[in-house]
């Protein structure tokens, strides 16, 4: 079973970056190089260590963002999910900014704040904070009633109960919020190097477009799709191994 | 606390053989009357079932009692003191069980302590005698998912329990888990009752498990919701566990019953 | 929210946080905000002028074109998904990994293969929105009740009567909710495109403006956009609650 699976991906895989090779070798585009070609040139960039840094330039305002994200959406979230008073007053503007393409924001940030890292930290910060401030909000306010007449029922006073039932309670939901987070934050990140100042990978993309190299361009493009597309499915099994009994369990017998 | 509850003893013998007083209590939900003038005694050392089809607001009364809701009017005394929150002299059994499903069964059932700033290992020692006591040795650090229905019900059983409270607010607490195993655990909550010296309050929807496991059994109507009549099954408790079901007393009683009950279904 | 018992409306909330933009743009607080009313004022103003109309007709035909794609594009992959297992398992990887991807990096890719014009931009918005609506139609044919399956086979529904009569419609909300996700993500993703490739859309609008210091202008484009896209999305929910009924039932 989990054979079969394994060599379907495989297979998958093959199918897709052999279709990449053919067509970069017929070649559909002059901007267009092959697989191998694009993988020599990714691990040019990983012998000369030059990937490693634009990753450490790239990283930078996308780990802040998400940190300061986190924390404050986190905070406003529990807020916004405890008190009703609070939740009309701030909801509202979260759930514009879910919707909206806050992208749009970024010649004003530019306009503020320059062309530097604050710039691209707020970027990073307006993508990743309203998924995480409208998953921890749904979160405690979907703990099931019955944890809340249980905790006081045996005397649990206000910040037991927020402690010991409504956090624990709403982690799964919050740690998913903050997945989300960070994949709203990479976008974030990389469009603030394309869009602000090239620096870090951004700098490659678009130094290797301005060449011609376009082999480099490609192994840039594939190498930050390749380590987000990881690191989420790391924060994704984490998540499965510290919530298992969380989730199963308690839709129906 | 050994004084204090000697206390407690001690006005209960010369106060009165109730230990769940409900005087005048209504309940309105803004237009809504859920409960209207409610009076009801519940006996020491017995269970009584709060019977009922569904919306004569049973579950509002034991919540109210529980402390969890607030009565529009009237007032409750439990061992002659005014219910105003939930206290310790309570405990609840959940419907959907309530279980923490991060925490371990060790942990679930220690909760009650643990909210009463019992030390670690006091509670835990507690709460193994209690999880032994309804039969889950072994499970202890087992988390509710691993367990079935009926073992999830015996974990808020023993949570119950661990807090030594002399009254036990059962809502519903069999309607979540499987016929045989429901069974099991009326005959079970008969030996409780006998052994514990504790006052049970039982909400359910069977007619049956009311006759079989009650020493009275209130029956509540809708519309206005309101106490229609109750029932003291007399020859039932000396039985043997495996016979009442065939007894003609139980067997009148719940004819009876439904006989009363049959107009308010719809 | 309640006040006297007088129930305030979801959003009316941001009447007061509106009020707030208007007061702090008074007292001159910052160049960068210009007081609500102005704003206001000038998006009268421009909304006559031709940039702001090309700069609305080029963003909503690329939205609407990346939006059709996806959609005609998405649904029956993810219907033969749902399907058939080979197709699954060689695809599903994929969609995966481009649901969580940053699509932005592509944008480069696209630019140099398709231009720096509508092309690109609608490839983007199409890529943005197409992942999710394949993983939910996939998700609603493959938790299809199969007691509804069983019916449609034992009254004698041919395979094409049971995929129109039963599998499409017990899928529907599935596919809905994909679709409306899609759509929210295709906003963004038009948005997105058009600030990488700013010689179009609201892109080369932002660019003047920017360029120029018009704060006025500049939030009055954002005020259209921001409405717009909030507008999209709440009646795409509206949409989904009218058909959810159903999808309760099962």
């Amino acid at each position: 079973m989990n054979n079969r699976s394994l060599v379907l991906k495989l297979l998958s895989a093959v199918i897709v970056f052999g279709a990449w090779e053919i067509a970069g070798r017929i070649p559909v585009s002059y901007a267009f190089p092959t697989f191998i070609e694009s993988m020599k040139a990714l691990y040019t960039m990983v012998v000369d260590g030059s990937l490693f840094q634009a990753y450490a330039e790239t990283l930078k305002p996308l780990i802040i963002g998400v940190l300061i994200s986190a924390v404050l959406g986190i905070i406003i979230g529990l807020w916004i999910g405890l008190s009703e008073w609070f939740d009309w007053l701030f909801s509202p503007i979260f759930i514009v900014m879910q919707a909206a393409p806050l992208a749009a924001l970024i010649p004003l940030l530019v306009m503020i704040y320059g062309i530097g890292l604050t710039s691209k930290v707020f970027v990073v910060c307006i993508m990743a904070m309203p998924v995480i401030v409208l998953n921890t909000s749904s979160a405690v306010r979907n703990t099931p009633s019955s944890f809340i007449e249980m905790g006081t029922s045996f005397l649990a006073n206000r910040w037991e109960v927020l402690f010991k039932i409504i956090i624990p309670a709403a982690s799964p939901v919050i740690f998913s919020g903050l997945r989300l987070g960070v994949s709203a934050g990479f976008i974030g990140a990389i469009l603030s190097e394309l869009k602000i100042t090239p620096t870090g990978v951004g700098d490659i993309i678009t130094y290797s477009r301005s060449i011609a190299d376009y082999a480099s361009m490609y192994a840039a493009i594939f190498s930050i799709i390749v380590l987000a597309v990881v690191f989420l499915n790391l924060l994704e099994m984490l998540e499965r191994v510290l919530f298992e009994g969380n989730v199963r369990g308690y839709a129906s017998d | 606390m050994l004084q204090t509850n000697a206390l407690a003893e001690d006005t209960v013998l010369t106060q009165t053989d109730n230990a769940v007083s409900v005087s005048g209590v209504s309940k309105n939900y803004g237009e809504v009357e859920a409960l209207k003038n409610l009076t009801l005694d519940f006996p020491r050392g017995q269970l009584t079932s709060l019977l009922g089809p569904s919306g004569c607001g049973k579950t509002t009364l034991l919540k109210i009692i529980a402390g969890l809701l607030e009565p529009t009017e009237g007032k409750i005394l439990v061992n002659g003191s005014p219910v105003t929150g939930p206290g310790e002299d309570r405990a609840f059994v959940f419907q959907d069980f309530a279980l923490l499903p991060w925490a371990s069964v060790i942990r679930n059932v220690a909760f009650g302590l643990e909210l009463r700033g019992v030390a670690k290992s006091e509670r835990e020692d507690i709460a193994n005698k209690y999880i032994k006591e309804v039969g889950l040795e072994g499970f202890e650090k087992s988390f509710p998912h691993e367990l079935s229905g009926g073992m999830r019900q015996r974990v808020g059983l023993a949570r119950a329990l661990s807090v030594d409270a002399d009254v036990l607010l059962m809502d519903e607490p069999f309607s979540a888990v499987d016929e045989q195993t429901r069974r099991k655990f009326q005959e079970d909550l008969l030996a409780l009752v006998a052994n514990e010296n504790k006052t049970f309050i039982f909400v359910t929807h069977s007619i049956e498990e009311a006759v079989y496991v009650s020493d009275q059994i209130a029956i509540l109507l809708p519309r206005p919701s309101r106490v229609a009549d109750i029932i003291r099954p007399t020859g039932l408790r000396e039985k043997d566990v495996a016979s009442i079901r065939r007894d003609s007393e139980y067997l009148d009683i719940v004819d009876e019953i439904w006989a009363s009950l049959k107009s308010y279904v719809e | 929210m309640q006040i006297k018992g007088v129930r305030l409306p979801g959003m009316s909330s941001l009447l007061l946080w509106g009020l707030l933009w208007e007061i702090v743009g008074r007292t001159g607080f910052s160049f960068f905000v210009p007081p609500l009313s102005e704003v206001v004022k000038t998006l009268f103003e421009i909304i006559g002028t031709t940039a702001f109309q090309k700069a609305l007709y080029e963003t909503a035909y690329a939205f609407c074109s990346g939006v059709f794609f996806a959609i005609v594009i998405g649904i029956p992959t993810g219907i033969m998904m749902g399907k058939n297992r080979l197709i699954d398992e060689l695809l599903l990887p994929w969609v995966n990994i481009f649901l969580s991807a940053p699509l932005t990096a592509l944008v480069p890719v696209l630019m140099v293969l398709f231009g720096f014009g509508m092309k690109s931009i609608i490839i983007t918005t199409t890529l943005f929105a197409i992942w999710i609506i394949i993983l939910n139609a996939r998700v609603g044919v493959m938790q299809i009740n199969r007691s509804l399956v069983e019916m449609a086979t034992s009254f004698g529904a041919s395979p094409w009567a049971a995929f129109t009569k039963v599998y499409f419609w017990a899928a529907l909300p599935e596919i809905l909710g994909g679709v409306r996700i899609g759509i929210i993500r295709a906003v963004k993703g038009v948005i997105i495109g058009q600030l990488l490739i700013s010689l179009v859309g609201f892109g080369a609008l932002f660019e003047l403006y920017s360029n120029n210091f018009l704060m006025k202008h500049f939030w009055a484009v954002l005020v259209v956009l921001f409405a717009l896209a909030f507008s999209i999305s709440e009646f795409l929910a509206y949409l989904e609650r009218r058909v959810s009924y159903y999808a309760a039932k099962r």
